[in-house]
């Protein structure tokens, strides 16, 4: 005689497993992966997005709390750090491409950066959007675990700068393409660059969708704003706090 | 692809050490690719060829791990499910901010770096 399966308990034992999330994570990016490559990786099937949306609805409907989730998925965070070491691939075979751009890079690194927190400072600060708002947003568009450190140093809520930031790096994956086309930009070098200072890893996953070297130019970006954005955010807090 | 992934992990844990023992302000990761970037310049004055260093196992694993960047920010993307409540009392502020902010960015830093481009950089379309 065989016994039926008991579906809540092997529920209740995959669910607290983080095989489970981790597979979840890695199943639902598969799918949005494939959906953005059938619409010819149109820009606003961004696979963050269709992932992160499928993920929420599962977390929401089984009712599991986002610590839980972690558990699971902290091995795909991981990865993170590795791959930014490994922008140095890229880094090195398009060495004399990147030397050659050295001065265009630096002036709209230090334009592009003071853009970024100024603008967003200076429009919540006449929004009525009181200090610790200002400090999440001040470093939205750097990547998540760096711009946590810098917003929280200054007050800033760290888990309201994870959404910012995150909400930022979409917004500029899926605006890139239509607004540098609109604008008539077509430079790889110089829409990597703007994608990667300006939506950090997020922006800078987009235009490695796109071409390498639009890749690349967006990674050094992503990197240089990081720790430009590190010095520049207490200066700007200071002088437009209201 | 295992040693390569061990050259990856090892640039990153020389990184993290040289930030923590020196205290600059820059992550652990960035160190971690200035490392490789010196150590892959050694290789190719040593002879290997640029052009084929996509092709060797370190090549194919720096591709696979960029090629699926999007991935890596899936799971802090899906932190988003915990904000619910604290994007209601200041959404509009920030949302506008973000918004503007964003297309601003994206807006100066390409022109300047167009601008800079045409100014300081001979054939700059070559």
């Amino acid at each position: 005689m065989t016994r039926p399966i008991d579906f809540l308990d092997l529920w209740v034992y995959l669910s607290g497993e983080p095989l489970l999330w981790l597979s979840v994570t890695v199943c639902a990016y598969a799918a949005a992966d494939r959906i953005s490559a059938a619409t010819g990786r149109n820009p606003f099937a961004n696979p963050v997005v269709i992932a992160v949306a499928f993920i929420a609805l599962v977390l929401l409907g089984t009712g599991t709390g986002y610590r839980t989730y972690f558990e699971g998925a902290q091995f795909v965070h991981f990865l993170l750090g590795p791959a930014t070491v490994a922008l140095a691939v890229p880094l090195v075979r398009n060495l004399a491409a990147v030397r050659r751009m050295v001065a265009p890079m630096l002036l709209a690194l230090l334009a592009g950066s003071i853009t970024a927190v100024v603008s967003a400072v200076g429009i919540a600060a006449l929004l009525g959007a009181p200090q610790p708002i200002l400090a999440a947003l001040a470093p939205k568009s750097v990547t998540t675990a760096i711009a946590m450190a810098i917003s929280s140093q200054l007050g800033g809520e760290p888990s309201l700068t994870a959404v910012v930031v995150i909400a930022t790096g979409v917004l500029g994956a899926v605006i890139v393409t239509p607004f540098f086309n609109a604008l008539g930009v077509t430079s790889r070098e110089a829409r990597g660059f703007a994608v990667g200072l300006a939506a950090h890893g997020i922006g800078t996953a987009r235009a490695f969708q796109v071409s390498e070297t639009a890749g690349l130019f967006a990674g050094l970006a992503m990197a240089l704003n990081a720790v430009l954005t590190a010095l520049i955010v207490p200066v700007v807090l200071r002088l437009l706090s209201p | 692809m295992v040693p390569a992934f061990a050259i990856l992990l090892l640039c990153q844990l020389v990184g993290e050490g040289i930030v923590h023992v020196s205290r600059i302000p820059v992550p652990g990761p960035v160190i971690g690719l200035v490392v490789l970037a010196v150590g892959l310049g050694w290789w190719t004055r040593r002879g290997g060829q640029k052009a084929s260093l996509g092709e060797t196992p370190l090549g194919r694993a720096a591709k696979g791990l960029l090629g699926h960047l999007s991935l890596l920010f899936v799971p802090a993307a899906v932190g988003i499910v915990q904000q619910g409540g604290v994007l209601a009392a200041n959404g509009v502020a920030i949302l506008v901010a973000l918004a503007v902010s964003t297309v601003l960015a994206l807006g100066v830093t390409a022109a300047v770096f167009v601008w800079a481009a045409r100014r300081f950089v001979r054939d700059p379309a070559a």
